[in-house]
């Protein structure tokens, strides 16, 4: 994958292979689904779809900021604090995303309360930072960065809004199930907010995707 | 290789240029998010009379309704400052003696409503709310708490409706006229207690902390009400 550093120019900003670093991580290589990694910011924010549209927006930001500089300063870098450079800029990106969403979206900041903060350890970020834009150009790992958390969100939008429908009766803070349906005695079902239906909504988009993909089977 | 030296200076030069980064973010954005935490601010102090402000409306909705705000010392005496920028934090390490007590005066069509601001500590960190009393000083009206950091699904529940909801109309002094503050129980209060609301299961040290932090928050305003109600 990482082969494109000597190679006789000049790509084009859309090749084959660019547009692989964005849709693959929406498919076969899922950061959440087929990697399992960030499991535990799906389960702690995805109670409702706008606290999960924020926490992919803003892991969007900061992983594909953190790629570009992380690929910018690559040859700069000395590989012995390496992981110390990465947490750096990671973690100044998390401040300045958590101070952004303090002054703008003050409610959403209060809910995402230190999930924000968390950010920094979500490992997919340090993950593509090391296995990608340590050794590739800034323009395909801003792809990759936007690939992956592009990949991170759909998940979490998915799960977020069974999620908040089932557990809430709502969707973005909307009611969408009918009164009447409440009249005749449905209930909203509680177990769907507590963090354990998370994991197992998570277990059945795996399930479904490996179904249809059966190469993924013995991935992992 | 990279040598040491130029390990030391790249870090150094990092550091640095994002010390300076994020500084500058942190001056330009403070305007905005002091402003945010004032409007919360009013907002749950309006939510403790009942009163649900949205974002956009929370300034106009507390300037209409509450009506006078002041600070008291614990013997009831109105002292210099203003109400809504005392820091309990800071206050509750003062002297009883010494402490800024601020009072907010609404007024609902009419009725008038007395809000304290109350903090406490409860099993991880701050917890803090307000409570408002109708004109007789000695009923609850409503409560509003929330928390920094206590657990979700146990402690965290004191911010929610069906906890703050038990406070409306228990009493604050018992039939003597003696402070008698509410309390939180484990295991529930007794049906019909005035001075009892049933506690969160799982989070004992939480509603605990809720109990002791009405009891002392309450306590120091005594003389106040005691004065107002001799009025």
């Amino acid at each position: 994958m990482s082969d494109n550093t000597n190679k006789p120019k000049k790509e084009e900003l859309f090749s084959v292979k660019n547009r692989k670093l964005l849709s693959n991580p929406m498919g076969k290589d899922n950061p959440i689904t087929v990697q399992v990694l960030g499991i535990c910011s799906v389960l702690a924010i995805t109670v409702q779809l706008k606290t999960s549209l924020v926490m992919a927006i803003s892991v969007m930001a900061v992983m594909a900021a953190s790629n570009v500089i992380i690929s910018l300063l690559r040859n700069t870098i000395p590989p012995r604090i390496r992981i110390i450079v990465q947490l750096i800029v990671v973690a100044s990106l998390v401040i300045l995303v958590d101070q952004v969403l303090k002054a703008f979206v003050y409610d959403v900041s209060r809910q995402l309360s230190v999930f924000v903060g968390l950010i920094i350890t979500n490992c997919i970020i340090m993950g593509r930072l090391e296995a990608f834009a340590l050794s590739n150009k800034p323009w395909p790992s801003f792809l990759d960065g936007i690939g992956n958390a592009a990949g991170y969100g759909a998940v979490l939008l998915t799960v977020g809004f069974f999620r908040e429908l089932l557990g809430s009766g709502t969707l973005f803070g909307y009611q969408v199930i009918p009164n009447f349906l409440y009249n005749i005695g449905y209930v909203n079902n509680g177990f769907m907010i507590l963090p354990p239906m998370a994991l197992i909504v998570v277990g059945v988009i795996i399930w479904i995707q490996r179904y249809k993909n059966p190469e993924l089977v013995d991935v992992s | 290789m990279y040598s040491n030296k130029y390990i030391f200076i790249y870090s150094s030069v990092m550091v640095l240029i994002v010390a300076l980064l994020l500084s500058a973010a942190a001056m330009f954005l403070k305007p905005m998010q002091e402003r945010n935490m004032r409007i919360e601010k009013m907002q749950n102090i309006l939510a403790s009379i009942n009163i649900t402000a949205a974002r956009g409306e929370a300034e106009e909705m507390f300037d209409q309704y509450i009506v006078e705000t002041k600070v008291v010392n614990n013997k009831g005496e109105e002292v210099e400052g203003n109400a809504f920028d005392v820091n309990l934090q800071d206050e509750n390490r003062k002297a009883p003696e010494e402490r800024q007590l601020p009072v907010f005066v609404a007024n609902v069509e009419g009725d008038t409503y007395y809000i304290v601001p109350l903090r406490g500590a409860g099993l991880w960190g701050a917890i803090w709310g307000y409570l408002s009393l109708a004109s007789d000083l000695e009923t609850i009206v409503g409560a509003n708490f929330d928390h920094a950091s206590e657990t979700p699904g146990l402690g965290a529940e004191i911010s929610q409706t069906a906890f703050e909801s038990q406070f409306a109309g228990k009493r604050i002094f018992n039939e003597a006229g003696v402070f008698s503050p509410v309390a939180v129980i484990k295991g529930g209060a007794p049906e019909g207690d005035l001075h009892g609301v049933d506690a969160i299961s799982g989070g004992t040290i939480t509603s605990n902390g809720v109990t002791n932090m009405i009891s002392d928050g309450l306590a120091v305003y005594e003389s106040y009400f005691k004065n107002l109600k001799s009025l």
